[in-house]
């Protein structure tokens, strides 16, 4: 059962080697390596407490890596360590946006105004840092007409339009997890990060949620890295799997290739280490017997 | 609990035994409350001698109002609330357009206050009008404009800021110190107090950016004591508590001058009768101008990037750093401009005054201004004019109470119930609008219609 090929010839925008991260005693991710290539949809998944948000968050500079280097690679070229830069350079210079396990809306500001705030860079540099706005220059309007237009493209996209000039806090759970990622994309961001998406979600909001990463690595041509615990979404939409336990990779490759990993299987239900070997060889014989059948499951 | 009075009220005897009974409970802790503060004074005599008064009648008056108000409030005011709460959810649908007045009362407001002066001066004559200009109207704008200026920093940013009065300080010591040793004009200091308030807006937030909350507070709390201890022991600058007096006054643009003694006088030039009063009025509408564009800035920034920011900021410091906001410059550019409409007001404050000292700038008036913004509904501009309207003048019209001394006798001073009122009135006020006067925020951009977000979405800011 080799890796999925076809991704290894893909060139990689976002690498990590050796990452390690601790906390006190605790190694929360113990020498972590993957490649996230440009235009896939990768997938980081694993049981409660395996270290998948503590590796977000060093890859989007909310924590300092103990060890380790990050290197995210733009489309253009330019290349940047994100292990060394704070977490508003990551998303500002290095185009990685994030959202959050536990969502985290501007829940004062109507949903129009989330989006604007998510413009934030872009409308400075037009307003000259507040000055050329403050005397009414058309420069600034006209930036400022764009950012809107921006934000309306977001909004049909999540299918928000409607809402748009609700305040964020008043939005049902669903909308608000979309509200969050159309908000990360109004940074304009080349590689978009993506905690539980699906979280709290009904099987309907789900299949919404497919359908909007799908079209926003297919109109924007960012690429995603995401955690998930829903399998559905996770096997439908992800190219690459990536699976942690105790801040270590377990399996690295295609849905299909991990489904069936002994140790993927392993740590999901939870087998005694040494009957991980038996494990192994009653997969072996399954497959050899009628092909891969049934896989992980949440 | 509403349920069970509600219960009750279908028995109005019952509703009358319960708020019987309920002024009693209050009459008698009201009782218990002011035996010894009220009941009992101690004063000494010509001859040193502590002697106890007994003042049994004020403490009657005490404990009736505490007992009648009870049982009035059981009685009659929360059934006519609770109807009244009932009888406008019933018609909230079809209360959607807003009286005339309430659309544009901004803009009646600034005419009514364009035509202030002159109308006392109609009313009171010149010399009457002094005191309505001055002690109402210059008073109540100064503290709107620095409840505005702090509305920036906690209204908008969140950042809870205890020592505000510091700014106030730095621009009414920059304008009394500079225009003594180096004789400059109030046109070329009026920038520059604001420019040198920001600056220390500035010095401020650099170490407290990394404080949140309460940290935050009690920071900038010392921040404000520091600077007036520094104003009483400089001595040799400042002249310590004795403060710098002989201020210069302003001139109007240097066309006019207010001194008695220069030859391009006011009432000379015109030919009117001497008096102050024209001086008042002019630096009414200094302050009314200055209020304005404080309140025109925070509009217009509040529409741009830097303003949205402070306001996402409030609501989630982690959302904005993610989002690629640098909350270090925000943050300080919050602290920067609010400091500057501080130093502009207090530049302003030393050219009516004349005369600058420490005592202006005690915690007390940090406190009087936050609490202004807090009850005005923080963020809203509209809020904390009436806040700041009902805040100061009323405890300005205290003054004029002096009908109370035939109740409470001669001895009995209204001023002195000043802090008593404006607690009672801050109690009243965030118990029956806890968001304070205006709790909803207007959006700063919107796609098909302007609705105001509700006070139950914003948040206060973690500092």
């Amino acid at each position: 059962m080799a890796p999925g090929t076809n991704t290894m010839t893909k060139d990689p925008i976002l690498k990590v080697e050796h990452l390690s991260m601790r906390f006190g005693g605790l190694m929360a991710i113990n020498d972590l390596s993957f490649e996230a290539y440009r235009g896939d949809i990768t997938a980081l998944i694993g049981p409660n407490g395996a270290g998948k948000t503590t590796v977000f968050n060093c890859v989007t500079g909310f924590y300092k890596p103990t060890m380790g280097m990050i290197t995210m690679r733009q489309k253009a070229g330019k290349e940047f360590l994100l292990e060394r830069m704070t977490d508003f350079e990551v998303n500002r210079d290095a185009k990685v946006a994030r959202t959050f396990q536990n969502i985290r809306l501007f829940s004062g500001l109507t949903v129009l105004e989330n989006l604007l705030v998510a413009q934030h860079n872009a409308l400075m540099k037009a307003s000259g840092y507040t000055i050329l706005g403050l005397l009414g220059l058309p420069t600034y309007k006209k930036a400022a007409a764009e950012s809107i237009d921006i934000a309306k493209y977001w909004l049909e996209k999540a299918n928000l339009i409607e809402r748009a000039d609700d305040p964020a806090g008043d939005l049902p759970y669903g909308a608000q997890r979309r509200l969050e990622i159309a908000r990360a994309m109004c940074t304009g961001p080349e590689f978009l990060c993506l905690d539980e998406p699906a979280a709290g979600l009904n099987p309907r909001e789900s299949l919404a949620l497919n359908e909007l990463l799908r079209s926003i690595r297919k109109d924007s041509g960012a690429s995603i890295l995401l955690i998930e615990h829903d399998m559905s979404v996770v096997m439908e939409i992800s190219d690459h799997v990536v699976v942690l336990e105790y801040g270590q990779k377990i399996s690295d490759g295609t849905p299909d290739h991990v489904k069936n990993d002994p140790k993927v299987i392993a740590a999901y239900l939870g087998v005694e280490d040494d009957e991980v070997e038996e494990v192994i060889e009653e997969i072996e014989v399954i497959a050899e017997g009628e092909g891969p059948q049934g896989g992980a499951h949440s | 609990m509403a349920n069970i009075s509600n219960t009750h009220e279908s028995a109005g005897g019952n509703l009358t035994a319960r708020a019987l009974r309920e002024g009693f409970y209050a009459g008698v802790i009201s009782l218990g409350l002011f035996v010894l503060f009220v009941g009992l004074e101690t004063t000494q005599n010509i001859r040193n001698e502590l002697v106890l008064n007994q003042r049994w009648g004020l403490l009657a008056v005490f404990v009736i109002v505490a007992a009648v108000g009870r049982f009035l409030s059981v009685a009659y005011l929360r059934p006519w609330l609770a109807a009244r709460k009932a009888a406008a959810s019933a018609t909230a649908s079809t209360e959607t357009e807003e009286s005339f007045f309430k659309r544009n009362f901004s803009k009646i407001a600034i005419v009514a206050l364009i035509f202030y002066p002159p109308l006392m001066v109609v009313l009171f004559g010149v010399q009457g009008s002094l005191k309505w200009v001055d002690n109402f109207g210059i008073q109540i704008l100064i503290y709107v404009m620095l409840a505005w200026g702090l509305n920036i920093v906690v209204g908008l940013a969140g950042l809870l800021d205890l020592g505000y009065v510091a700014f106030y300080a730095v621009g009414a010591y920059s304008y009394a110190l500079l225009s003594q040793y180096f004789g400059l004009s109030f046109w070329v200091l009026l920038p520059l107090a604001g420019i040198l308030a920001a600056f220390w807006g500035m010095i401020l937030g650099f170490p407290v950016l990394r404080l949140k909350g309460d940290y935050l507070a009690i920071v900038t709390l010392a921040f404000g004591e520091i600077i007036r201890l520094v104003l009483i022991n400089w001595t040799e600058v400042t002249k310590g508590t004795f403060g710098v007096s002989g201020i210069p006054k302003a001139s109007v643009f240097g066309i006019w001058s207010f001194d008695v003694s220069a030859p391009n006088n006011f009432a000379k030039v015109f030919e009117l009768p001497m008096s102050s009063a024209y001086y008042k009025i002019f630096l009414f509408y200094l302050i009314l101008a200055l209020a304005l564009l404080t309140a025109y800035v925070t509009i217009r920034l509040r529409r741009m990037p830097i303003g949205r920011a402070w306001e996402a900021l409030r609501e989630d410091e982690i959302a904005c750093r993610s989002l690629g906001i640098n909350t270090v410059t925000t943050k300080l550019t919050a602290f920067a401009i609010g400091a500057m409409f501080g130093g502009f007001a207090g530049s302003f404050f030393a050219v009516r005054q004349g005369f600058v000292s420490p005592e202006s700038f005690v915690f007390l008036e940090s406190a009087i201004i936050l609490a202004i913004v807090v009850l005005g509904g923080m963020g809203s501009l509209i809020g904390i004019a009436v806040a700041a309207v009902v805040m100061v003048g009323g405890t300005e019209l205290l003054r004029e109470m002096t009908f109370l001394k035939s109740i409470f006798g001669p001895d009995f001073t209204p001023e002195l119930y000043r802090m008593l009122i404006f607690g009672l009135a801050m109690v009243v006020v965030m118990v029956l609008k806890p968001r304070g006067f205006v709790g909803s925020r207007e959006p700063t951009a919107f796609l098909k219609e302007r609705k105001n977000v509700s006070g139950s979405f914003t948040k206060e800011g973690h500092g």
